[in-house]
């Protein structure tokens, strides 16, 4: 869906993630780009140059807040003074959604700095579904979750991943950011269909879309953020977005990052499938 | 965290059963990595890791269950020494890659992170050298001060800056009952050795060698970016690290002067403070200092959050 209550009724276009060594060329060159994406948590700080870049980048582009350690499938509860910190951002950013995984990462107030995949179980998407709508009453604003990349699979599942993020999005009431890469990495690693996925996910959920490299390893995919995207990857985010609509689309470049104009470039090859996608409709 | 329970949950029908699987998964993943950086072998009760792993974690035709939560090991491992390794450059140039790699991996093994970020994985690290001085030895005492020192600067990047003390606000209150508060991100430091330079030669002897990296001939790498700086030698160093303009800056102190910052950062009013300084130190001598550090925003209002530990 272009703009959906998901993602504040914005249509955005394709971003970036805003990233440590492209800021001089941004902040000297004021390239045109739709948007940027931040990582919440580099921004959640009291005070420095942090925040000195981000007020600079804020007066000139629309940014989008990104988190990586809300972690909505763990079983601890929210962490207040976490969701005030988040909340002082999300009032500097005035993004219009957030996004977060869905997955874990803490156990006992330990933090493993990683997105571990959830068991796949009707409990664990009524607890995650909890915490995503406190978390949305909170901060006020719509919350979209993403699919992660995943190389472990647990006895314990009762669903296919598709189906849990379904159960997830309608117990929470929430969007979804749909991580097309990620998508292609699982279904690598579990061997299954990305189409099924892409396929059978509530589309009218979906406000935002990631896209991403990956690396190939003989008995497995990692999701490393540091290559173009690669073409089953386009592929499969032209059928995303001829299911989804035109959503706002974000490149991920994490890892080797090379010259602004390199990302941006890949990023908006994202057109081409928008483009094909616009005259499907048509 | 809570010890994980024996067996990982068959099914996960309620908020306690995906608490004892995570608890079952995290105590996995954070598990020292063996010498050969690899999954244990053995659970935490001695049983045979791949027949703990095959409880919970499915294979595939490609890996096992063992081979899948290795996965998950390595990348939480290496994660970890990436940014360990990020924060503490002096450390590591200081001690050497082996040693530093060890005290890497019992500090993170003993003090897992317990925040959201990875910007404060080393905030009990200056501690852990001190109770576990084996790790370090013989260079213990060296190794405290420049992990303080790097801690440091990581407050001073982005700690709390608070509103900034004028001279209007000095001249209002008597200097017998005047307090200041000194702001969050800076620290003072009271060091036997010029962790400072030594620290500047490092990042520059880094920035030399990524610069060099480029190069296609590895012979071409100047002598001089190669060798490691020599250990700084004994000699008392009072600094202040601190940022201005959002820029990182270490501020070397004289001791008298350092003297009376650390007197107001433990809450004393500004005239028993200046008398820290001792009787050598001409009046003029304090207001020029007093000059300097204002025009720095070092001094905001007094709280008890938060104040710089002066040593």
């Amino acid at each position: 869906m272009p703009a959906n209550r998901f993602n504040g009724h914005c249509d955005y276009g394709i971003g970036i993630g805003l990233r440590v060594p492209h800021y001089s060329h941004i902040l000297s060159k004021k390239p045109v780009v739709d948007w940027f994406e931040i990582i919440s948590e580099n921004f959640m700080v009291e005070g420095g140059r942090p925040l000195e870049l981000l007020d600079k980048i804020l007066e000139q582009y629309r940014v989008v807040q990104h988190g990586v350690s809300m972690y909505f499938g763990s079983a601890d509860k929210p962490d207040r003074a976490h969701l005030r910190r988040l909340k002082n951002l999300v009032k500097r950013t005035k993004t219009p959604w957030l996004s977060d995984h869905l997955c874990w990462g803490s156990v006992d107030g330990t933090y493993t700095h990683d997105l571990l995949p959830m068991p796949y179980t009707f409990a664990a998407a009524r607890r995650t579904a909890e915490k995503i709508r406190q978390t949305r009453d909170f901060l006020e604003i719509p919350i979209c979750v993403e699919n992660v990349s995943s190389y472990a699979e647990f006895h314990a599942s009762e669903m296919t991943e598709w189906e849990f993020l379904s159960e997830v999005v309608e117990l929470a009431d929430c969007g979804i950011l749909l991580d097309v890469n990620n998508i292609y990495v699982s279904s690598k690693n579990h061997g299954f269909d990305p189409y099924d996925y892409v396929n059978n996910v509530p589309h009218d959920r979906v406000g935002q879309m990631h896209i991403a490299g990956h690396t190939k390893f003989e008995k497995y995919i990692l999701d490393t953020h540091d290559h173009p995207v690669l073409d089953p990857v386009w592929k499969l985010y032209a059928r995303a977005t001829e299911l989804c609509g035109v959503s706002a689309t974000l490149l991920e470049w994490d890892d080797k990052i090379p010259s602004f104009d390199e990302v941006h470039n890949e990023a908006l090859k994202a057109n081409e499938f928008i483009d094909g996608a616009k005259k499907a409709v048509v | 965290m809570k010890r994980p329970p024996k067996h990982a949950p068959e099914r996960i029908a309620s908020t306690e059963d995906l608490r004892s699987f995570q608890r079952m998964m995290a105590t996995a993943v954070t598990r020292p990595m063996t010498a050969q950086d690899g999954l244990q072998s053995r659970w935490i009760d001695g049983r045979p890791m791949a027949r703990v792993a095959a409880e919970f974690v499915k294979p595939n035709d490609r890996l096992s269950s063992f081979e899948r939560l290795e996965l998950y090991n390595q990348m939480y491992w290496f994660r970890l020494f990436s940014a360990i390794q990020d924060d503490c450059p002096g450390l590591r140039a200081a001690l050497g890659d082996g040693k530093f790699m060890r005290l890497a991996r019992a500090y993170l093994a003993k003090c897992p992170s317990r925040s959201f970020t990875l910007r404060d994985l080393c905030s009990r690290l200056v501690e852990f050298i001190r109770k576990n001085p084996r790790l370090t030895a013989p260079r213990t005492a060296l190794a405290v001060e420049i992990a303080r020192f790097e801690w440091a600067q990581t407050v001073a990047f982005d700690g709390e800056a608070r509103p900034v003390v004028d001279a209007q606000g000095f001249a209002r209150t008597p200097p017998d009952r005047l307090r200041l508060g000194i702001q969050p991100y800076l620290t003072l430091l009271d060091l036997r050795h010029p962790i400072d330079t030594y620290v500047i030669s490092v990042k520059r002897r880094e920035v030399m060698r990524s610069e060099a990296s480029n190069t296609p001939d590895a012979s071409a790498l100047p002598g001089r970016a190669a060798r490691r700086p020599s250990l700084p030698r004994p000699s008392r160093t009072c600094v202040a690290v601190h940022r201005h303009n959002n820029r990182l800056f270490y501020k070397r102190l004289s001791p008298a002067a350092y003297r009376i910052l650390a007197e107001l950062a433990r809450g004393q009013t500004l005239t028993r403070a200046v008398a820290a300084a001792g009787p050598g130190v001409r009046p003029a001598q304090v207001r020029a200092w007093f000059t300097t550090w204002m025009a720095l925003g070092w001094f905001c209002a007094p709280g008890n959050k938060r104040l710089p530990r002066a040593s």
